[in-house]
């Protein structure tokens, strides 16, 4: 078979999602970002413009990662891991501190961001581990090696201090879980999600009650159906885990978390409603895109992202610019092109015959999943402030390399699964 | 199972995020407002308000400019109070709880910290203003009145109130709106319409530019000016010949239906309702429940007419069939109706036919006439309607339309109000028991407009133009259609020569031959009506009112008057030499009688209006009555 015919294997719908969620993404960064004392339209001190070169330099970039073979990925996929965590490492020496945040390595007028690149790097360390003949992730000592694997890099986030970013990497349960994690991880996680938001909205006191509660109502229900005496030990175990749990939920809360943290969730869980102060963000957020009707005010007519209300619109909250000019037709256009894109990965991903393919893919389908969720969630004020961006959307070449690089080697392994094997 | 978990997520947050997004932009549109009053700043560019001039053209009411200081509360800077207060000459703690004020109606919305200042006033703070951030200076055009009087006809202009508002979208908060009398009659057209611009703002609230290029920006447009019909010089007249009395005058051009004077007493000035003290002086009107100078007697007094209204019973007789001009009718002081039962009647030769009967005011002869007009059905009821019916073609009973916003309806009762009364079928009634209704006493009750009304329709021999105070609106050729409709009454024309004959000899040989007018020949009849006021719940009787109706020329009429006195004894007494005079003016421009004018410019009613206040009995009527029954009352303390 001749080379010259690989790219015709290529997924074209993916990369057509994609450059429709890049070019409809630039469309807006360019909205929020217009000013109108600007003469020229190319200028490198431009929002706008920067980003179109970003865009220019990602395409290099596509190029370059469908150009190269395919078991490249697989081969080198615990060295490209390793660079990753060493130059996450080395911000704590080199790094640069852009407001508040040391996550920068800073070259001239630009600046990268590793922790974008961290993403992949982590799912290709951990596909590489999972498809390892050795593993088996139904077993617990495979279980602690792959969330080490997926835990370092959030470490090392964590601390510069970057929450939103370390919280991403929560999506590789959906991966782990296709590969065979048991369900109970998943609830546990789920429940533990639940205690959190139940202590923080309604008091320690309540849920502990609640717990109590609802672990005697099973204990009796399984006692009458069984006859036999169900484990009282095993109950009162769990229910006082639950319990520490909420009492830990409210420390950290309490003395942990900063100030800031505890307002985000505050406000989302309705406890605080400054609509001037902390709650502005989302305030100004729901209220631009509120206000964009059936089909929004037109492009580059929003008052809102006129006016500079949302803050950070052009790059965390650049789909409060989409609510507002385009209106509920063109936010539900880009969720939808969101959702397709996730759900063909996915699609994508089952159809790999390859296990290093297929949780890479997985892996890809669930970060921008959580990208996604997290940011649209937060913007239309459903979710807590998490500053993390919108894949494909929000300003920052970083980003858009970060996740350009995420879907492009999983495209380039889709392609070449036909052919090499 | 393990292949479908992160699909299925992922479709649900889909339809999730679809959900709330419609919650948000479709569903829930309170966030579109919220945007505009963020992201855009309204500013108001004032038209001047239209002028109000008279019928020949004085002009009554213009403008003056006026300045308003006023607050965005958001924008507001830490300032040195103690200066600022001091431009504004009012306390700190009255200027933080302005400023409290207006922060509470609205943050970012502007409110008025410190209304109308003065020209002095404004030059003096308006250099100074640049240092206090949040503040600035609206000017607004207020009201300067070139006259004392007409303030009942004029109205006043007011600022809106949350209330106003709320159903009229269109004024928002400092604006100005006409009340009362033409100026919220004829509101829309003296208001103009106001120039708006919209500025586009940033989050730090600078102006950052006209909004899509001022693509929605109007410039103001001035209100029209209009013409009243009012004669000014006969109003003023009207008003001075009121001094220390209380009552009205309504007179009325009766071929066109224009309203030549209306005048209430007590009255007020007009320019005691503008500027800042308007709202203290207001009040202090407001409270006055004695006198009531708020209260268009005029428009909104309702009164027994008395006498006068012995001219619409002859005329609905005669219409009937039931009377002609020739049968005469015996008076022997009074009507006798039944057992005992009469209404007197004052000395007068008899027995007398119908223009002798309007001349002396016969009691007796009315009653005769008004029992047939009754009888002439088989039922009281049908009776009582059929005559209603009659006085409704007059514009009796109900508000006239006239354009001015106050009015009440008087009362013209029909079958269905006695049958109530005497609680029918249980208990029947009869003509004989509505009998006080033949000489406008009873329960009939008309406002002085109503009176004026009849009396132009009487001097137009049967019909009428809705009564109306706009001559004409600039920039319109014309007044409402309503106004120029020709109102014909249910009396045929002919029946109108022998009541206009019966009232041109009231003057001549009549209750009213000593006002007689040089050169005008004069048609008119005087009222005396009975009247009772409530004291601790009882009914006291109180010096008879004077009431006066007249035309003139008896042809070709040019005014048709309806003069109200309260308390004024009898009808000629007071009610009808204010009525000469009047006449005297309008149709000569002076007036020869000096000392009939000077007996009514001097003379007061106040002590009558003060004697139910004193808490003893008093003599009424002259002193030949005691007001007997609060007399019994306070004997039997």
């Amino acid at each position: 078979m001749s080379q010259s015919k690989v790219y015709l294997k290529f997924d074209w719908l993916t990369i057509f999602l994609f450059f429709a969620l890049v070019g409809i993404g630039w469309i807006n960064i360019y909205s929020a970002s217009l000013d109108e004392t600007a003469t020229a339209f190319f200028d490198l001190s431009n929002v706008y413009s920067k980003q179109l070169m970003f865009i220019g330099l990602s395409v290099l970039l596509i190029i370059f990662i469908l150009a190269i073979d395919s078991k490249f990925y697989e081969r080198f996929s615990s060295v490209i891991y390793i660079i990753s965590l060493v130059s996450l490492l080395g911000l704590f020496v080199f790094g640069k501190e852009i407001s508040g945040a040391t996550s920068w390595y800073s070259f001239g007028p630009f600046g990268l961001q590793p922790s974008e690149f961290a993403k992949a790097a982590t799912a290709l360390a951990l596909a590489k581990y999972c498809s390892d003949m050795q593993t088996n992730i139904g077993e617990f000592k495979h279980q602690i090696r792959a969330f080490i694997i997926i835990a370092l890099p959030a470490i090392f986030i964590i601390p510069q201090p970057d929450p939103g970013s370390a919280l991403v990497y929560a999506a590789f349960i959906f991966p782990l879980y296709r590969e065979g994690l048991h369900f109970v991880y998943l609830l546990l996680g789920f429940f533990a999600a639940a205690l959190f938001v139940g202590t923080l909205a309604f008091g320690v006191i309540w849920v502990s009650l609640g717990v109590i509660a609802i672990g005697a109502l099973i204990f009796a229900y399984n006692a009458k159906r069984n006859r036999k005496r169900p484990p009282i030990i095993r109950y009162s175990i769990i229910a006082a885990a639950c319990i520490g749990f909420a009492f830990s939920v409210n420390y950290i809360f309490e003395n942990v978390f900063e100030q800031r943290h505890r307002d985000r969730f505050n406000i989302v869980l309705g406890k605080e409603t400054d609509s001037q102060g902390i709650g502005y963000n989302t305030n100004q957020s729901e209220i631009a895109i509120g206000s964009g009707g059936w089909t929004g005010k037109g492009w580059t007519q929003g008052t809102q992202t006129k006016g500079n209300f949302v803050p950070e619109q052009h790059t965390d909250y650049i789909f409060s610019t989409v609510g507002e000019e385009w209106g509920f037709v063109g936010s539900l256009v880009v969720i939808i092109l969101f959702v397709a894109l996730i759900i063909r990965i996915i699609y994508l991903a089952e159809r790999q015959k390859n296990q290093f393919s297929r949780v890479y893919g997985y892996s890809v389908g669930a970060i921008l999943f959580l990208h996604f969720f997290v940011n649209v969630g937060m913007v239309t004020g459903l979710f807590p402030t998490v500053g993390i961006p919108l894949p494909f959307f929000s300003y920052g070449g970083s980003g858009l390399w970060g996740f350009t690089i995420l879907l492009f080697i999983f495209v380039r392994l889709d392609g070449g699964n036909y052919y090499y094997t | 199972m393990r292949k479908l978990l992160l699909l299925v997520i992922v479709m649900i947050t889909g339809v999730v995020f679809a959900s709330r997004l419609f919650y948000l932009q479709v569903y829930d549109t309170s966030f579109e407002k919220l945007s505009e009053n963020n992201a855009i700043k309204i500013e108001y560019d004032y038209p001047q308000r239209g002028y109000i001039y008279d019928r020949d053209g004085e002009l009554l009411v213009s403008n003056q400019p006026s300045y308003d200081v006023m607050v965005i509360p958001r924008n507001v800077k830490p300032l040195d109070t103690l200066e600022f207060c001091k431009l504004l000459k009012i306390s700190k703690e009255e200027f933080k709880r302005k400023l409290e004020k207006a922060r509470i109606w609205s943050p970012r919305l502007p409110s008025p910290l410190y209304p109308q200042l003065t020209k002095a006033e404004y030059a003096s703070l308006s250099e100074k203003m640049y240092k206090f951030e949040g503040f600035y200076i609206q000017k607004r055009s207020l009201r300067e009145y070139q006259v004392s009087h007409s303030a009942n006809v004029l109205g006043f202009i007011r600022e809106v109130d949350e209330r106003i508002i709320k159903d009229n979208p269109d004024y928002i908060m400092g604006e100005l709106i006409g009340k009362q009398g033409v100026e919220q009659a004829y509101e829309d057209e003296l208001r103009g319409t106001k120039g708006v611009k919209y500025i586009q703002k940033d989050r730090f609230n600078r102006e950052i530019g006209s909004y899509k290029d001022g693509a929605f920006d109007t410039i103001p447009e001035r209100g029209k000016d209009i013409q009243l019909t009012i004669d000014a010089t006969l109003q003023k007249y009207g008003e001075e010949l009121f001094a220390n009395k209380r009552g009205g005058i309504v007179a009325i051009e009766p071929a066109t239906g224009e309203i030549l004077a209306l005048v209430t007493a007590p009255n007020f000035d007009p320019g005691l309702l503008v500027g800042r003290e308007r709202s203290a002086n207001f009040t202090k009107l407001y409270y006055d429940t004695i006198a009531k100078p708020l209260f268009d007697r005029g428009l909104q007094g309702e009164y027994s007419p008395g006498s006068p209204f012995k001219t619409l019973t002859a005329l609905i007789a005669m219409e009937e069939g039931v009377m002609n001009t020739t049968e005469k009718v015996y008076c022997n002081h009074g009507y006798v109706y039944g057992r005992g039962q009469k209404l007197g009647c004052h000395s007068h030769f008899s027995p007398l036919a119908m223009i002798d009967g309007i001349a002396q005011s016969c009691n007796a002869y009315f009653c005769t006439a008004y029992r047939r007009i009754i009888e002439k059905y088989p039922t009281p009821q049908e009776g009582i309607d059929n005559w209603k019916s009659h006085l409704n073609s007059f514009g009796l009973g109900d508000y006239m339309g006239y354009d001015l916003p106050s009015g009440k309806k008087g009362l013209i009762p029909n079958s269905d109000f006695y049958n109530r009364w005497y609680n029918y079928p249980k208990y029947k009634w009869y003509a004989t028991a509505t009998i006080s209704n033949a000489i406008g006493q009873g329960e009939v009750n008309l406002t002085p407009m109503q009176m004026a009304n009849f009396t132009a329709a009487i001097a137009n021999r049967g019909y009428w133009y809705r009564p109306h105070v706009i001559k004409s609106i600039e920039g319109q050729k014309t007044i409402p259609e309503e106004y120029t409709v020709k109102n014909v009454t249910t009396i045929a024309p002919e029946h109108f020569e022998p009541v206009v004959q019966g009232m041109f000899d009231v003057y001549n040989k009549g209750t009213a031959s000593s006002l007689r007018v040089p050169d005008i020949e004069i048609c008119g009849k005087t009222g005396t009506a009975e009247n009772y006021v409530r004291i601790d719940g009882k009914a006291v009787q109180l010096t008879d009112h004077s009431t006066f109706v007249a035309f003139a020329p008896k042809d070709n009429p040019k005014i048709a008057i309806a003069v109200f006195v309260e308390n004024g004894y009898w009808g000629s007494r007071y009610a009808g030499k204010i009525a000469s005079l009047l006449i005297e003016k309008y149709i000569k421009g002076e007036i020869t009688r000096t000392d009939l004018e000077k007996f009514v410019l001097e003379g007061s009613l106040m002590n009558e209006y003060e004697k139910p206040y004193t808490g003893k009995p008093f003599p009424i009527n002259d002193g030949k009555k005691i007001s007997a029954k609060f007399l019994a009352e306070n004997n039997t303390k």
